[in-house]
């Protein structure tokens, strides 16, 4: 681990003063620690933003939940106002990780993870995610957990976390504090980028902004709620494909419904056009295949990740069937 | 720089690198080797505290950050003169082989009786909202950040569900007319 200056942030205000590009927030430390033993992540400066009073978890204006960014992921799972009114956000945070790590790990941390793309944590490897310009070893490599959707000639990462892809079909914001002190809010759709030909930056942030909480609109009235996640080991596995899904029934038509994929693309995943195609109608499997033909037009396989397209496909007529009261109810 | 951590109930001043994780702070500077390092990157749950009561790996930790804190670590939880009823179920139902996870093991395992006693739910409850009822797949899932390389899988299990029906039993029985 290379050294850095470690100073104790007392206010969000102090904390990004002492923020900036060439310094890092530390909240669980349960992915930057990791980095930095690996030299993935260098920061000349260390902020200490784990005592700072950002941990609650209760009601928002104008009703739904605000979650403060320093809230761990096993205390919003626990929640009950999370288990009752956003299970799909419960469930995904329950699937992530371990005990140990859901206990360390926060909200605005878990949001901020960096990809598992196993070529940008060895840094024998060319990655221009963790160095600029200098090529991406993953395409024509090891491509399992890589993007089908989104990607680029730049970068074929995926974004690990369970939780953001619950929070995106949950149509939540951040709240984020900016280097004058000044507040502003962004959806998680506005949060991350898609690489394009910069893949060094995941998020729509600027060096040093903090954020402060996250904010659920009031839950989706009589709307069911899932998460479902397939992975190669039972459990402590990051996923392949998930899915959140959130869908409300009118008169047996499809009123509402929000989609977002994870593993499958650099940015939880939504396609506002599959999700249009599936609106207003009887649900049923030629429906669910159509609206799958759209979310899956453009995608693009590498590799070892072929399975993805089928997998998504098989994902999303399942987690339909279910939450429409449909079909196969497994 | 100088840092004061609480172990097991004593406050003790060390001077540290900042780098140093809480692991490394236990173990070379506080010779508390109870703790075990298994791949220092959150993955194997050797290294199992509690912080403030709560299980985390204290590989993916800075001791710097953990001044104001309580830390229990497996000397603290039961002194060798007096194992408590975790270490004596996993004697009980082979537990272990080798020995190395087990401290890792018996901390997380007292975590996680913890959180389901707070009524937790895990990824494998049928409902997120119903009391916990721990079963072997409940225990497995609740402590799959725990490996195991000697495979003692079944005799863990075995322990961690006995030592929780022994706490149920001294309860009150209401709840189960
Ligand atoms: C073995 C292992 C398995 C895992 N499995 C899963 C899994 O299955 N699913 C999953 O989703 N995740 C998984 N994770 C990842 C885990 O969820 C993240 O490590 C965790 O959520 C990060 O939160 P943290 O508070 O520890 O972040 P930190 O490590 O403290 O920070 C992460 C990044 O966010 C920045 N940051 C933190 N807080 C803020 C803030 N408030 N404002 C601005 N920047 C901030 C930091 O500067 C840093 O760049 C796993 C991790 C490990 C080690
Ligand atoms: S896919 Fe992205 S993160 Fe992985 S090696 Fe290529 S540039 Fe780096
Ligand atoms: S040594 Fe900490 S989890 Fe493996
Ligand atoms: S007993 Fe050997 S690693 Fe578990």
């Amino acid at each position: 681990m290379k050294p850095f200056d470690y100073v104790r942030a007392d206010s969000p205000r102090s904390a990004v003063a002492a923020g900036g590009a060439r310094a890092r927030f530390i909240a669980g430390g349960t992915n930057l620690i990791d980095l930095m033993k690996l030299e993935v992540e260098a920061p000349e400066r260390l902020v200490d933003i784990s005592r700072l009073d950002l941990g609650g978890i209760g009601p928002a204006e104008g009703g739904g939940l605000r979650i403060g960014a320093l809230a761990s992921n096993a205390d919003v799972a626990a929640a009950h106002a999370v288990r009752r009114d956003y299970p799909a956000l419960a469930r995904a945070l329950l699937s992530g990780a371990s005990g140990q790590i859901r206990n360390k790990a926060t909200t605005g941390g878990n949001l901020l993870q960096r990809t598992r793309c196993p070529y940008f944590t060895d840094t024998s490897q060319p990655c221009n995610k963790r160095r600029p310009g200098k090529g991406c070893a993953a395409i024509g490599g090891h491509t399992r957990n890589h993007a089908i959707l989104g990607a680029t000639s730049h970068c074929i990462a995926t974004h690990p976390s369970d939780m953001a892809v619950a929070l995106r079909a949950l149509d939540a914001s951040v709240e984020i504090e900016g280097a004058d002190g000044s507040r502003r809010r962004m959806t998680v759709g506005e949060l991350y980028r898609l690489p394009g030909d910069a893949p060094d930056r995941d998020t729509t942030l600027e060096a040093g902004e903090l954020i402060t909480a996250v904010i659920l609109p009031p839950p989706p009235a009589g709307a069911a709620q899932s998460y479902r996640k397939v992975r190669d080991r039972a459990s402590y596995a990051f996923a392949l494909v998930s899915l959140a899904c959130v869908a409300k029934m009118e008169d047996g038509r499809i009123d509402q419904v929000a989609l977002a994929f994870g593993g499958i693309a650099p940015v939880p995943w939504r396609d506002g056009a599959a999700e249009e195609a599936l609106r207003g109608e009887n649900p049923g499997p030629e429906v669910f295949e159509h609206a799958a033909d759209i979310l899956l037009a453009d995608a693009e396989r590498q590799g070892d990740n072929a399975f993805k397209i089928p997998l998504v496909r098989r994902l999303l007529k399942a987690e339909l069937a279910r939450a429409t009261g449909t079909g196969d109810q497994r | 720089m100088e840092i004061t951590l609480t172990v097991n109930g004593r406050a003790q001043a060390l001077e540290l690198d900042p780098r140093t994780t809480l692991l490394d702070a236990l173990r070379d500077h506080l010779q508390l080797t109870g703790t075990k390092k298994g791949c220092d990157h959150g993955q194997c749950g050797a290294c199992t505290i509690l912080l403030n009561g709560r299980r985390i790996n204290a590989c993916l930790t800075l001791a710097a950050m953990h001044e104001a804190d309580e830390i229990a670590t497996i000397e603290g939880l039961a002194p060798p003169d007096d194992p408590g009823a975790l270490q004596a179920a996993f004697l009980h139902h082979d537990g272990f082989q080798c020995g190395y996870c087990t401290p890792g093991q018996i901390v997380s395992a007292t975590g996680m009786l913890e959180e389901a006693r707070a009524g937790w739910p895990s990824h494998v409850s049928p409902n997120l909202e119903a009391e916990v009822a721990l079963d072997r797949s409940e225990v497995a899932e609740r402590m799959s950040g725990n490996l195991c390389r000697c495979a003692a899988y079944t005799g863990i299990v075995e322990a961690i569900l006995e030592t929780a029906e022994q706490e149920r039993d001294v309860e009150p029985r209401e709840a189960a007319e």
